[in-house]
């Protein structure tokens, strides 16, 4: 297929998750600020250190007020990771590739796209409690979409590893999350505080009630060890990359396990160190530093994608 | 009931005869719509417009930045045509496209008809759209214009005439699929009373168009809808037909021309492009050809072209023929290639450069439209009877410094149909694009696309003017033997 029209579909599904993870790790803050004791200082700052993006914050807003977050992650125009412009590329990429993906999907991100656009044009901050679960929603009508009507051809396997990749970077950054609500207060691990705190954050990664199945008791380490080493709860990093990389070789043609592309290496690189990592091993190292260590190598194979299969320079 | 108001005026108007009388082939319609109220009727109207707007059936507006897509406006009253009418209309577009086809052949070959003294030899060469790199050329089976949107107009009296030939890039079809679908859902017992004569032929007509221009005999050739990118005004359009018809939707940094071929890169290297469904104005096309500051078009691809080792619809020249002094001599031409009479008539047609028409173009501006003759979409044109004094002599000032370039045709009193515009309908002044494709056979899609002009008393309907669109209704005529006119 087309680079550019493969180059699309990648980004417009990166965009779509992008902007439903958003929605996942401010709510994940607004739940906990809910459940936290009166008179505990609210945690907002830890939200824009993990997308990465402080400085444009700082010189836009100054501050960082909650509401002054809130806004920038949301409704800000200006800012390239607020909900509202990543669907707006979304669907800019749509626009630019609607004869090659089905009109159910294109309807779906142009509608998303309209319900945003029109919340952000009333901007009621008040209102976000119920507007995160519509942007989660319509993200997963979408993907729903996808898989329903598009054929599963090159180009949907495009649409998948776009969506996985950002979906493992972005559970990388929601853990993190936690690891910065929790720095000024060490000693509260294992209180009944910090239990709520790791149940809210499971929720916010939709991850609870598939947990619980799972191993019963909230611990810090299992939370940790399940979004980030469980290859079958469909948010948790590994099964992202397991999934991504079946995509990537349906692509490039490549038997699992061997590598043709610089892609193939870098990703089945990734996902093998996983299979054999364990949870105490990661501890070890620092979660924090381990989930720094991820995103970066997670940027790699997105590089490796775009001079793979991308970018347009004459034969 | 909702008619009751209507008065047709002293208008041809397409479904009423006079106040409360509508004609035969439109009774059921105003029946129908007579049974509903007002706020019924908006409801529908306004679930149309969200539905195209959700669908992305939508223009885009130059110079506008946020929020650069508009919603083409539509009217749920549609315009209809009997049957009986419309077979008519059928045949005189066939007989002219094929005379036109002949002329873009004859012109770019052997130039018989200006040998032959029926058309001056300055007025072609003069033509801005006439191409000198495309002499020689000879394009599958000799077509040149496979796609073509003829603008047709009926004046007070419902006399039909030919306004304007597209024979560039003409669009408009995927509304006349889209408003369809739509009208399909608010009218749905309608459709099979009136025997309304399905659309949605045409992507499959195309298709079969473009696959009959494969270069070679191919297994699996590859067509390719070429368009300048998403920011063009009709990039739904060209994605829309795209993806109809199951083509690559290309732009010209998709493409390159290698090894004698043309090309796209894919993520698995370069693939060869067999046809292309060119959406680019000819001087685009190709920067090493024709405009070299051109970045739409693909350097090289005339000469692959002219080898004919790619198709290209329509072929590259047939802009000439939309030159609107060129259009003064279509009679001739089908008299000339056909030997038959001109079935649609042209509008009478004064020429600026003739120094007598001229001096009667300047003393009657007034009554007159002067349109330049290589502009369209409503552009470059004057509204004599609707312009200001200083606008007229502009116009005249003009005519005489370029007489070339402009010609001028009686204000012709558009037909109106029913619109509703706020709480109420007014007539609104329409004309009619039916849409032709010329593969193997010549084939009208029946119908066309309806633009209406919504700006009250305007005569122009252009999308870029402010224009709306309604779906066009050929259904079984009530009384065969009706005259048809002669």
């Amino acid at each position: 297929m087309l680079s550019r029209v493969a180059d699309s579909i990648y980004w417009l599904n990166r965009y779509v998750e992008r902007a439903e993870n958003v929605a996942r790790f401010v709510d994940v803050n607004l739940n906990l600020l809910l459940d936290a004791p009166p008179g505990m200082e609210q945690q907002w700052k830890p939200l824009v250190i993990t997308t990465g993006d402080q400085d444009m914050f700082k010189q836009r807003y100054g501050e960082a007020t909650a509401e002054n977050i809130l806004r920038f992650l949301t409704f800000d125009r200006e800012y390239p990771n607020s909900i509202i412009s990543c669907l707006r590329s979304a669907r800019e990429n749509a626009r630019s590739v609607r004869e090659v993906i089905s009109s159910e999907m294109w309807e779906q991100v142009n509608t998303f796209y309209l319900t945003v656009n029109e919340a952000a044009d009333v901007g009621l901050l008040s209102e976000l409690h119920n507007f995160f679960p519509e942007v989660k929603m319509a993200s997963h009508l979408f993907a729903g979409v996808m898989d329903a009507t598009m054929s599963h051809n090159e180009g949907w396997h495009f649409g998948r590893l776009g969506r996985l990749l950002e979906r493992a970077d972005k559970t990388a950054r929601i853990l993190d999350v936690k690891y910065y609500i929790l720095l000024p207060s060490v000693t509260d691990v294992g209180s009944p505080l910090d239990d709520l705190q790791w149940i809210a954050l499971l929720k916010s990664a939709s991850a609870y009630e598939m947990y619980r199945k799972r191993q019963y008791r909230i611990t810090p380490k299992g939370v940790t060890e399940f979004l980030t080493l469980n290859r079958e709860f469909p948010r948790s990093i590994q099964f992202c990359l397991l999934e991504a990389e079946q995509s990537l070789h349906q692509i490039s043609g490549t038997p699992a396990g061997t590598w043709r592309t610089e892609s193939d290496r870098a990703l089945g690189r990734l996902r093998s160190e996983l299979d054999f990592l364990t949870i105490d091993e990661i501890t070890q190292q620092g979660l924090h530093e381990f989930l720094d260590r991820l995103q970066v190598r997670l940027n790699q194979v997105s590089e490796k994608i775009f001079a793979d299969f991308f970018t347009l320079e004459s034969v | 009931m909702l008619f009751d108001a209507y008065d047709p005026g002293d208008f041809f108007d397409e479904l009423f005869l006079g106040p409360g009388q509508p004609r035969p082939e439109a009774e059921l319609l105003i029946k129908r719509v007579n049974a509903m109220s007002l706020v019924e009727l908006q409801q529908r109207q306004r679930a149309v417009q969200n539905t195209l707007f959700k669908l992305g059936v939508t223009f885009n507006v130059y110079s506008d930045n946020e929020g650069t897509e508009r919603i083409f406006p539509f009217d749920v009253i549609p315009r209809v045509v009997p049957g009986h009418e419309w077979e008519w209309l059928e045949k005189g577009l066939k007989q002219r496209i094929q005379a036109l086809n002949c002329f873009i052949h004859d012109v770019y070959n052997d130039q018989k008809i200006l040998k032959d003294g029926v058309i001056p030899r300055h007025v072609v060469e003069s033509a801005p759209g006439f191409l000198k790199p495309c002499m020689g050329l000879n394009p599958p089976n000799g077509i040149w214009c496979h796609i073509t949107g003829t603008d047709l107009v009926r004046d007070k009296d419902g006399k039909w005439y030919v306004l304007e030939d597209n024979m560039r890039c003409p669009s408009g079809v995927s509304y006349v699929l889209e408003n369809r679908r739509v009208m399909k859902n608010t009218f749905p017992h309608l459709f099979s009373a009136m025997e309304i004569a399905a659309v949605d032929d045409y992507a499959s007509q195309l298709l079969e168009t473009l696959l009959s221009l494969v270069p070679e005999p191919l297994i699996d050739p590859r067509v390719a809808v070429l368009t300048p990118g998403m920011y063009n005004s009709a990039y739904f359009e060209h994605s829309f037909l795209a993806q109809q018809i199951g083509a690559e939707l290309v732009e010209g940094r998709d493409l390159v021309v290698s090894d004698g071929y043309l090309k796209m890169r894919t993520t698995k290297g370069l693939e060869r492009v067999d046809v292309v469904y060119r959406r680019i104005d000819d001087d685009f096309i190709d920067p090493q050809a024709f405009r070299p500051d051109s970045l739409l078009g693909v350097p090289g691809l005339m000469e692959v072209y002219r080898e004919g080792r790619v198709a290209i619809a329509n072929a590259l020249g047939t802009g000439v023929a939309d030159d609107k002094l060129v259009y003064a001599y279509v009679p001739a031409m089908v008299r000339y290639y056909l030997d038959e009479d001109q079935i649609i008539p042209n509008v009478p047609t004064y020429l600026c450069e003739d120094p007598s028409q001229q001096a009667h173009v300047l003393d009657n501006i007034d009554q007159l439209v002067v349109k330049a003759t290589n502009a369209s979409g409503g552009y470059g044109m004057l509204v004599g009877p609707h312009a200001s004094n200083e606008e007229r002599q502009d116009f005249c000032d003009r005519i005489r410094t370029n007489p070339r370039g402009y010609i001028a045709q009686p204000t012709l009193c558009l037909s109106r149909v029913p619109t509703l515009i706020g709480d109420g309908f007014e007539g609104c002044h329409v004309d009619l694009r039916p849409y032709i494709l010329y593969g193997q056979d010549i084939y009208v899609n029946p119908g066309g696309l309806t633009r209406v002009a919504l700006k009250r008393g305007s005569l122009v309907v252009n999308s870029s003017q402010g224009g709306g669109s309604k779906d066009t209704w050929v259904v079984k005529s009530i009384n065969p033997d009706a005259m048809v006119q002669s």
